[in-house]
């Protein structure tokens, strides 16, 4: 069973007399998942990290090709663990515009609903875990304690905590339960006071800010460049959000802004920012639920689709805002009721893609800062 | 601009190394040329107007009919908030396209994938290695006629349907008991309680009596019985399958 693989990313390294070659996981806790960053050292100052992916590689776009549409639905909760509705939202929207229906209104707003729902719960799970992975260990779990009434909120709604399946080609699953409404306004009213005793629990904190500010600067072009989507190319000061700037379902009837980095704690695009971004973020999603809550139309939930659908020949994409940004969905069909083709490009891969770039020069205790400010989950990494 | 402006420009720039727009309604693209690839994404980059200065998604499609492999190209304008997508026809048996990621940085990642997946060569990339797969893995499974190698390294990608195997072992012990207990006579007791599931209880574990001083045979009446099903259980098995 001892067989060893060379592997060929040691190719990459080329430590001199002084610098070493150490794995950085894949079993790590501040690595967000199973990824292995090979890291060529000189101390404790970080000369090269290549991350090593791959390691929950679990052939999701080759599943697609074999289960049909409705039925690729579930496995796209577990590309992202984290924001689930928003990447079922993602696939149910290539599917509709394959198929080109249009889906009821009702079902639009409840899919805003649970969707911006579901970003505060991820985006609490991606400022907790940053906070701890710095090294202050209570505010993950006042984090999670945050998540947990999300989880309840959707579990109401959909039977499930993490894995939702909630959306549905041509609408969503399950209507509003009696007196949802309700529950989610009580819970906001505590979200919009709580922040502020978070902001002061620990994004001002003056060691967090510390370790955070200046620390792995992206700017805007190597942001654009790299393909960097969602909160971190929003951290480096790029104001764009596909809810507003390519707006599907229910985004275009409401109002909200999109925060951007602006360097208050340092420069524009380091880690300080792309976290400060996901904090007022929450309040974003907060405002656009009390405003789908306060205007949900009455009606259908899901539009009239076949069982087994069978799209014309053809192909077409679909950009969703998730949780760790862009996340497009392109879905070719032969015209038979499996996909030709399912393709995902994430948020998560393409921000690995920067690090190892960014790693150079930096010390070890920041690489975790950078990966943590990415806001990277590794099966939506590898798929 | 709309694709078809897009496209008008590219071909205004490249004539007919930009093939015609596909008429589908969704998400219309241009074929174009593989070995003007870069120069064409170059150009899309920097032309004013144009400035697609976001590659959105670089990936593959297989196409054994066609005895092709299609890249396609999603370009991004963030500036002017519009896309176009291009696409690239390469042979299957040796399938090798012009490297973009000297264009776009986010485009090293994407075509790795794409090596990885469906065994494109990207000239002219800097680090062209498997990407989510180890390095030596056998085949690219995104191509349409992969077969899987049966495992990896001693680990298996197949298991039996733990249902058959419970079937089979219900049915073994099954006969067992009716081979070990004598028919006739009135022995109902003996062979009926522990049911076809013998994993329960498993017969070679003492009762506790030397633990628990208070525990009679009385209150523990597993041992005699379960010897007559003693021979059934697998021996390859633990008792937790």
């Amino acid at each position: 069973m001892a067989e060893t693989v060379e592997r060929r990313i040691l190719g990459r390294m080329s430590p001199s007399d002084e610098e070493i070659v150490i794995n950085f996981g894949p079993q790590h806790p501040s690595t967000h998942g199973v990824i292995d960053f090979v890291t060529q050292t000189n101390g404790e100052i970080i000369r090269r990290s290549i991350p090593d992916i791959g390691y929950l590689h679990r052939g999701l776009e080759k599943i697609g090709e074999s289960v049909g549409y409705p039925g690729f639905m579930p496995f796209t909760d577990r590309l992202d663990y984290l924001a689930a509705m928003l990447a079922n939202e993602g696939y149910a929207m290539a599917v509709e515009r394959l198929l080109k229906i249009d889906i009821p209104p009702r079902a639009k707003y409840l899919r805003a609903i649970a969707g911006e729902l579901c970003r505060i719960s991820n985006h609490w799970v991606a400022v907790g875990t940053m906070a701890s992975d710095i090294g202050a260990s209570t505010p993950l779990t006042h984090a999670l304690r945050e998540r947990e009434a999300i989880n309840d909120l959707l579990e109401e709604l959909c039977g499930a905590r993490l894995t939702f399946n909630y959306a549905r080609i041509g609408g969503v699953s399950f209507d509003a339960p009696e007196g949802w409404r309700e529950k989610i306004l009580r819970y906001l009213d505590h979200l919009e006071s709580y922040i502020q005793e978070w902001d002061r629990l620990i994004s001002l904190n003056q060691i967090y800010v510390k370790r955070l500010a200046n620390v792995a600067v992206i700017s805007r072009t190597q942001a654009i460049d790299y393909g960097l989507c969602g909160p971190n190319l929003r951290g480096s000061g790029i104001s764009w959000d596909t809810r507003r700037d390519l707006p599907y379902g229910a985004y275009p009837d409401f109002q909200f802004e999109v925060p951007v980095g602006q360097g208050k704690m340092g420069a524009v695009g380091d880690c300080w920012d792309r976290y400060a971004v996901r904090v007022l973020e929450i309040l974003e999603s907060a405002k656009i639920v009390r405003q789908a809550l306060a205007r949900l139309p009455e009606g259908e939930i899901v539009a009239k689709v076949s069982r087994k659908p069978k799209p014309e020949p053809g192909e077409a994409m679909a950009r969703v805002e998730s949780a760790r940004g862009e996340m497009c969905y392109y879905v070719v069909s032969d015209g038979s009721e499996n996909a030709y083709r399912v393709r995902v490009r994430t948020g998560s891969f393409m921000a690995m893609g920067i690090i190892e770039e960014m790693s150079h020069g930096l010390m070890i205790a920041d690489l975790i800062a950078l990966i943590a400010s990415l806001d990277v989950v590794a099966p939506e990494i590898d798929r | 601009m709309n694709a078809q402006e897009i496209h008008a420009k590219l071909q205004a720039q490249f004539g007919d190394a930009v093939g015609g727009l596909s008429e589908t309604k969704i998400d219309p693209f241009a074929t174009v040329k593989s070995d003007k690839i870069v120069e064409i994404c170059q150009f899309a980059k920097t032309a004013a107007g144009l400035e697609f200065d976001y590659c959105e998604d670089v990936t593959g499609i297989d196409w054994p009919a066609r005895n092709l492999i299609e890249i396609v190209y999603h370009l991004f304008s963030l500036q002017h908030r519009h896309q176009i997508v291009l696409k690239v026809e390469t042979d299957r048996a040796q399938p090798c396209v012009p490297s973009v990621q000297g264009v776009w940085k986010a485009a090293n990642w994407l075509e790795r994938e794409v090596y990885d997946m469906l065994g494109v060569d990207f000239v002219g990339h800097p680090d062209m290695r498997r990407i989510l797969l180890p390095d030596d893995w056998i085949g690219h499974p995104l191509r349409k006629d992969y077969q899987e190698a049966g495992g990896y390294h001693g680990v298996t990608n197949t298991r039996p349907d733990p249902l058959v195997r419970l079937g089979h072992k219900v049915e073994e012990e099954r006969k067992a008991i009716a081979a070990a207990a004598p028919p006739p006579v009135a022995a109902p007791a003996a062979t009926t309680p522990s049911g076809g599931f013998g994993t329960d209880s498993p017969p070679h574990q003492p009762p506790r009596a030397s633990h628990a001083p208070g525990a009679t045979t009385a209150t523990n009446p597993a041992p005699a019985p379960a010897a007559a099903t003693a021979p059934a259980p697998d021996k390859k098995e633990s008792p937790n399958g």
